[in-house]
């Protein structure tokens, strides 16, 4: 009998699923998703479609982040430009959501190329800091063009369609943002099997010997951000079809550092790893929100104070996992993992 | 010309108090190669702090402008021994990401103690204005200015003569070089993040009494002061100063005539925009060390 895994094949050691179990898992875990509606009542619902939207930003920023090295804390701006142009070209011209996400994408990834364009010359902090400005600048382009954004008012946004289907509750809204964040997924995944995936990490952990083994170090990381920006712009434009009214105070510096510490504390440059961010900084407040609620009978006042533990749980969650996990929830779930492969004669 | 001097003495007052925060992330880069995104909360903490001591307390201004001084060095150890230690040597990302973290800690913990509203500062400066040729001036901008005036002078020597400052300039350099040369780097940290959170206590209770309030917005300084260090360039502390009244006049010259044509906030977003064109032409600032890598 085979105990434990060994890999004597090159495509063996690429596969997506180790094991021909894990793609069944995988499968099985997707169906019982699909089934979730049946069963969920509408508020937890909406938490899941945030988590999907979230998943897809998640992966977006991790691409840029966690597989080519590149510190983007402009994030916010990117879903923002996202969600504007969702409603600018949906309320326009009348498109279905298949087309109007993508384009949505397409838009946001041209806006990051641009904005990426600093990378040129600049590393680790200092990009870091243009992005930053990335934000502060799409932020007042945002406020001031009221043609296109409504302004300070914000801009409603017609309910996702195609054809006839109106996707404007949250049991069909489930099924759009879960269908375009299972595809983005695993392109996620196919992409670092690629040669421009791998060209993405060599950049990341040494950029002058990726120069030197034939990288267009430039070039790729130009399309980290354009990539990056699509995913970002895609869960942005998924945000203004779930909120339907979207206004800048949707997009504060905040969210940009929440989907950084989703990235933290799943893991940099895993894909799970974004996945598994994603959830915990969602569930995150709701969990809070369930302690606050059952405390407020013994303790009256955690209600107003529910804001202000939010922001300080997230920022110990990032602090104690910088610390003591660096590599985040996905090396965590690893560890669990190999422990009970080989379970009672692990070592 | 009077609405140009204006817009001018008020860009410098106001780049002074930008001077005195970017003095702080100046230091803590200077020193660990680290770029603090929680020295705005700093601040605030400084600020109320002070404003505790004065209230309840009933300490006099000077005794409690001291008290707190105290407190924010405390505070820089302990946050080095919790928080900076365990990640010596980690990528920059980590740093970064720590550093925002423990911004959203401190806001939570502000928030939590003092509240979200404003609270009243009890006035620290004589309200009688100061001519400056023909633009009035209050009281504690001449104050600020006089601070960071003097913090200048006084970090300058530190840096050059002391040994604690040329030991925190080796360890800014190479961290492994200074401790084979028996330099504690820990030491060094603790001792930059106390100096950070002290100048940035100064600021915030300079400030406080400036605008006669004190409330969580004030954070905002903290990554307003952002294009302060990149155009100063960030491990120069003539270049803080600098930078912040650069940018200071730049963000009032800027707001004062362009936000009639487009309708407002020039002011906020110049600094920025100004940030950006500096990192294109000359990433390492003013006064930085150029640090030519090629890709």
């Amino acid at each position: 009998m085979r105990c434990g895994e060994f890999r004597t094949t090159y495509a063996a050691d690429m596969a997506i699923f180790e094991t021909p179990l894990a793609r069944w898992w995988v499968g099985a875990f997707l169906v019982l998703v699909f089934l979730f509606p049946l069963v969920a009542s509408n508020y937890w619902l909406d938490v899941i479609n945030r988590i999907g939207i979230a998943v897809v930003g998640a992966v977006g920023l991790n691409i840029l982040t966690g597989f080519t090295g590149q510190i983007s804390l402009g994030n916010a701006a990117f879903l923002a430009v996202g969600a504007y142009s969702t409603s600018a070209v949906a309320a326009r011209w009348d498109l279905p959501w298949p087309i109007t996400v993508p384009l949505a994408g397409l838009i946001t990834a041209l806006v990051g190329m641009v904005f990426g364009t600093p990378s040129l010359r600049l590393k680790g902090l200092y990009l870091a800091m243009a992005t930053l400005a990335a934000h502060f600048i799409v932020g007042f382009v945002v406020v001031h063009w009221d043609s296109v954004t409504g302004g300070v008012n914000g801009v409603s946004v017609p309910p996702a369609r195609i054809l006839a289907l109106v996707f404007d509750s949250d049991k069909s809204l489930f099924y759009m943002i879960g269908s375009v964040a299972v595809v983005l997924v695993l392109f996620a995944k196919n992409l670092f099997r690629t040669k421009v995936g791998k060209a993405f990490i060599a950049i990341r952990d040494q950029d002058v010997s990726a120069e030197v083994m034939g990288v267009n170090v430039f070039k790729h990381k130009l399309l980290s951000f354009g990539v990056s920006s699509f995913y970002v712009g895609v869960a942005g434009s998924l945000l203004a079809y779930q909120a339907r009214i979207i206004s800048p105070e949707n997009f504060p510096l905040a969210v940009g550092i929440d989907y950084l510490g989703m990235i933290i504390i799943g893991g940099l440059g895993s894909i799970l790893g974004s996945i598994l961010g994603a959830i915990f900084i969602t569930l995150l407040p709701e969990l809070l929100r369930l302690v606050t609620g059952a405390l407020t009978g013994i303790l009256p006042g955690t209600v107003q104070l529910f804001a202000s533990m939010r922001m300080g749980v997230f920022g110990l969650a990032i602090v104690l996992f910088l610390i003591f996990e660096p590599d985040g929830l996905a090396a965590r779930w690893h560890t669990i993992k190999n422990y009970w492969k080989l379970y009672p004669f692990s070592y | 010309m009077d609405f140009f001097l204006q817009l001018v003495i008020n860009g410098v007052v106001v780049g002074s108090i930008y001077a005195l925060v970017a003095l702080g992330f100046v230091i803590i880069y200077k020193s660990s190669g680290i770029i603090n995104f929680a020295q705005g909360e700093f601040l605030v903490l400084g600020a109320y702090v002070c404003l505790t001591i004065l209230s309840i307390g009933r300490v006099p201004l000077v005794p409690a402008f001291f008290l707190t001084l105290v407190f924010s060095a405390a505070l820089g150890v302990l946050l080095e021994r919790l928080i900076l230690r365990p990640l010596i040597g980690e990528p920059v990302i980590s740093v970064i990401m720590v550093t925002l973290g423990l911004s959203s800690i401190l806001r939570a913990v502000v928030q939590g103690i003092w509240g979200t509203d404003t609270r009243p500062f009890p006035p620290v400066f004589p309200s009688t204005p100061v001519m400056l040729g023909p633009v009035p001036v209050s009281q504690g901008y001449i104050w600020s200015i006089g601070s960071v005036a003097l913090l200048l002078v006084l970090f300058s020597a530190f840096f050059r003569y002391s040994r604690e400052g040329i030991a925190m300039r080796a360890t800014a350099f190479s961290q492994q070089v200074a401790l084979s040369m028996g330099i504690s780097v820990k030491r060094i940290f603790a001792l930059s993040w106390s100096i950070a959170a002290i100048v940035s206590a100064i600021g915030g209770i300079l400030l406080g009494g400036i605008r006669g309030g004190v409330d969580g917005s004030l954070a905002f300084l903290g990554l307003k002061v952002v294009p302060v260090t990149i155009l100063g360039g960030l491990d120069s502390i003539q270049g803080a100063i600098v930078g912040g009244v650069i940018i200071g006049v730049l963000e009032n010259l800027s707001g004062g005539y362009l936000d009639p044509l487009v309708g407002g906030g020039v002011k906020e977003v110049a600094p920025f925009v100004a940030l950006v064109l500096i990192l294109m032409v000359r990433p390492y600032g003013l006064f930085g060390k150029v640090h030519i890598e090629r890709v």
